[in-house]
């Protein structure tokens, strides 16, 4: 089944016959998923460990003094096994969610709204105005790529394939379309890691959440929304104004812990280093359940300011070595292609779990999203949809694409 | 990272076209491939793009390849020239009030594009070179903390500027009246108002744009545009200006490593000047707009001109072993200074590209330029020499230096100058000849 169906099966309007076959299909999507993971878990548990942040060849070990110690915690970390739950326990699971889902849908589909004119509709347009797939039909799906900031080597990649099929087969216009956004989406749906968005909480003792980004990329008012949404789930949260930095960074984040009703700790234009080493020591003696540390906005080719990055890090590992537990990298949907780099560069001074993209209520395409996955394998965690606290998301792949590609067109 | 590949993808192309001896359609479709690839990757937007390039390629056509030029060079010249003249066509200054009222500029923009820190940079440009006197209006009272932000801002800059600002829950229109009848009452000279960062969608938020347009009388409204932002800018920034008037752009964050081709997109597409560059985070981090250097940017040029430089170099490599060992040997002449000053003015591109990375001190343009021009002189000097001449100058008295002057449409005082400049060189090269470290410097690669 081609993704765009797929979506529509799973989120819009339904006989009860019809839903029955989503849950089963559904159903067996994520027991096969289940096995994947566990295949690709078993052949961890097989490898040799790899340190925490070493990603191929272009990123190195954030602080090689604690490579030894990270790589002891990071076999004592290591996951054993994969629970595997049976074929009714997982169908149990869908038809809640399914209910959940159907209500959740509604934001990012409202949230995506801008989006999606730029995006799904082009290529409705397109494919209704073509009754076949010629240079004509390539070039077009290529710029209505390209303006949404998908990065350059994915297009170039797809649209071969896509030209090829074409070619070889003769296959219309609308089911191109259907083709290419299976081979854009695909691969990244059907990858189990992207499946749980939640946060990855300590074993014991405080979980540290380590925000950083470029200038004006959203890390604040994310942190607003993260503390919001762990308060609503009752735990007690310490936010960290390590932007000792940016005039007025320290009272945003101060009017921000107010209105959300959390702890903040702050030290106005000390080193954010030591900061973190206070706010830590408090975390531990106070009990704190999550602590969200606020970096000041820096740009990834200023090589000093990431190296404070890293000597943060490296602080807070000292306090509490497991820490940070999540290290997340806050992107603007509206970058455009260096938005790649960003990622590359911060992953060398900091040990990223994942990327929360913000701004997703506007015009922009954020094809980020699909270039980070491509190229990076880091997931997307959270998505930012405006500029209140309640206004993020966890990011949920399917409910992205329903968004993004097919909206309130199927509720017609 | 910026500024890689469009040189070492042109280098195989170029030298694929080499001894052609003009461009056509075919020599070039590969080379402008690339050149799009390079637009593509800065960010530029697809249909300015696609436009780009078929203008470059019209003008293109039918061109000779001069002997000297590598056709690559010449195409990248061509690609270069047109997209300076494309960003720096258009008003680029501030124009301030003459009948004592104050000139009002007000910043707006997307969500976290740097308006704030512009609206207080542009306050201490002008304090700090117009002498002016500046007030800042704090119109953002949605975003926690902004008032505060551009209040220390203003406090940052030396003297201090002052900030209106009112956090009761009037609205920003009439924030701005007030400020301004205080600017007025005050005779403040400029007042900069910073607003909230709104999507250009939010009808709500841009009618509020509108509304303070109509209450005081805005001279300028400056859209703040991030140097990372992809394809969507020129969306972004024809409804702001579709919406309400916009008078100019301010490209910020131009001290990061992204090409920032929005800027030729959205000059482009709207035709707003681009006025100002934000490079840095401090205060002094504002800087007048230019165009070359933008251009340069987007294309990743610096690496082309090295690159094409490179090729030539090559050419040059047996005349500089030659100079190298006849310097060693105390046979240096004035052919020999021509092919050093002219390896050394090869610095001029690289010194383009070291003028946009940060903490290198900068080279004045004017600066640049004269090396350029020195170097021209001094070719066409020598070139009106004769062998004799070039090899001994001190045989050059007063009857060859007037025949060397008038020959090269110079003075006998220039070609005096440069016999001078040899003497001085020629010292310095018998000083280094004692010195191997700093001798094995202008040996072979
Ligand atoms: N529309 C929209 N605006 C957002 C979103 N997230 C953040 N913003 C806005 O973007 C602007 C910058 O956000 P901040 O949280 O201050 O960004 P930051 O990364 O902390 O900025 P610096 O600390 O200055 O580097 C603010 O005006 C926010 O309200 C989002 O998801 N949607
Ligand atoms: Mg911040």
């Amino acid at each position: 089944m081609g993704l765009i169906s797929f979506l529509k099966r799973k989120f819009g309007k339904h006989s009860a016959e019809e839903e029955q076959k989503i849950i089963d299909a559904e159903t067996d999507r994520r027991e096969q998923i289940q096995q994947k993971k566990a295949e690709k878990i078993q052949q961890q548990i097989d490898k040799p460990v790899q340190v925490i942040g070493d990603f191929g060849q272009v990123v190195k070990n954030p602080c090689p003094d604690d490579l030894k110690k990270a790589e002891e915690e990071a076999i004592k970390n290591r996951p054993k096994q994969i629970e595997i739950k049976s074929h009714e326990e997982i169908k149990k699971e869908v038809v809640v969610e399914t209910e959940e889902t159907k209500k959740a849908v509604t934001k990012y589909v409202a949230g995506l709204d801008k989006s999606r004119l730029g995006f799904t509709d082009k290529l409705n347009r397109l494919a209704h105005s073509h009754r076949k797939v010629n240079k004509e039909y390539l070039d077009a799906l290529e710029a209505i790529l390209f303006e949404a900031d998908v990065s350059y080597d994915i297009i170039v990649d797809v649209l071969k394939e896509i030209s090829q099929i074409a070619t070889d087969k003769d296959v219309p216009p609308d089911e191109v379309n259907d083709i290419l956004i299976d081979k854009l989406f695909i691969s990244y749906a059907n990858d189990g890691d992207s499946f749980s968005t939640d946060l990855n909480f300590a074993k014991n003792g405080p979980t540290v959440v380590f925000i950083c980004g470029v200038n004006g990329s959203g890390k604040t008012t994310t942190i607003a929304k993260l503390a919001y949404k762990y308060k609503n789930r009752g735990k007690k949260i310490l936010l960290v104004a390590a932007d000792t930095f940016r005039s007025g960074a320290v009272e945003q984040l101060e009017i921000w812990a107010k209105r959300v009703g959390v702890d903040i700790i702050s030290k106005p234009q000390s080193d954010p280093a030591s900061l973190c080493y206070d706010a830590l020591k408090k975390g531990l003696e106070d009990k704190y359940d999550l602590i969200f540390i606020d970096t000041a906005g820096r740009l990834q080719n200023k090589k000093a300011l990431m190296d404070e990055l890293s000597k943060m890090v490296r602080v807070i590992h000292k306090v509490i070595p497991d820490a940070p537990h999540e290290a997340l990298l806050v992107l603007d949907a509206n970058t455009g292609q260096n938005g790649i780099d960003q990622a590359l560069v911060f992953l060398t001074s900091a040990p990223l779990t994942g990327i929360v993209v913000t701004k997703m209520d506007g015009t922009s395409k954020g094809g980020i999203i699909l270039s980070i996955r491509h190229r990076l394998g880091l997931p997307v965690r959270f998505i930012g949809l405006g500029e209140k606290m309640d206004d993020l998301e966890e990011f949920d792949l399917d409910k992205y694409l329903y968004g993004l590609l097919i909206g309130k067109e199927n509720d017609k | 990272m910026a500024f890689e590949a469009l040189g070492d993808r042109l280098s195989g192309i170029i030298k694929k076209i080499r001894g052609q001896a003009t461009l056509t359609e075919k020599n070039m479709d590969d080379m402008l491939q690339e050149v799009r690839r390079a637009l593509l990757e800065a960010d530029v937007n697809y249909s300015v793009v696609s436009g780009f390039i078929s203008e470059v390629k019209e003008e293109a056509i039918g061109q000779k390849v001069l002997n000297k030029v590598s056709p690559g060079d010449m195409v990248v010249k061509i690609v270069h020239d047109k997209m300076e003249t494309l960003l720096g066509a258009g008003d680029n200054d501030i124009c301030f009030r003459l009948d004592g009222k104050p000139t009002v500029i007000m910043m707006v923009g997307l969500q976290g594009t740097g308006k704030t820190t512009s609206a207080a940079k542009l306050g201490n440009l002008f304090e700090r070179k117009n002498h002016k006197r500046i007030l800042l209006g704090a119109l953002d009272i949605y975003r926690p903390a902004a008032i505060d932000q551009l209040i220390n801002l203003g406090l940052k800059c030396d003297p201090a500027i002052d900030t209106y600002f009112d956090r009761s829950g009037t609205l920003p229109p009439q924030i701005a009246k007030a400020a301004y009848e205080k600017a007025v009452k005050e005779k403040y000279d400029i007042l900069i108002l910073d607003t909230a960062g709104r999507l250009e969608i939010d009808e709500k938020l841009m009618q509020e744009l509108k509304d303070i347009q109509s209450t005081v009388h805005v001279d300028e409204t400056l859209l703040t545009v991030d140097a990372m932002v992809g394809q969507n800018a020129t969306n972004v920034a024809l409804t702001f200006s579709q919406t309400i008037k916009i008078t100019g752009l301010i490209m910020t964050k131009l001290d990061g490593d992204s090409r920032g081709g929005a800027a030729l997109s959205i000059k482009k597409m709207t035709g707003l000047p681009i006025k100002y560059a934000g490079v840095g985070e401090k205060m002094e981090d504002l800087e007048n707009f230019h165009p070359d250097r933008m251009a340069s940017r987007i294309l990743g040029m610096g690496d082309i001109v090295s690159l094409v430089e490179e090729v030539q170099a090559k050419l040059d490599e047996k005349q500089a072993e030659k100079t190298s060992r006849r310097m060693m040997n105390g046979q240096f002449d004035l052919t020999d200074m021509l092919s050093i000053m002219k390896q050394m003015n090869k610095l001029g591109p690289l010194g383009k590209i070291m003028r946009m990375l940060p903490g290198v001190p900068k080279l004045s343009e004017e600066q640049m330029e004269q090396a350029q021009a020195l170097l021209k002189k001094t070719e066409v000097i020598i070139n009106s020499m004769t062998r004799e001449e070039r090899r001994s100058p001190n045989i050059i008295k007063s009857s060859r230096k007037l025949r060397i002057a008038h020959g090269s449409g110079s003075t006998p005082s220039e070609v005096t100058k440069l016999i001078e400049s040899f003497e001085n060189m020629k010292k310095q090269m018998t000083m280094m000849k004692n010195n191997p470290m700093l001798m094995s410097r202008f040996g072979r690669k």
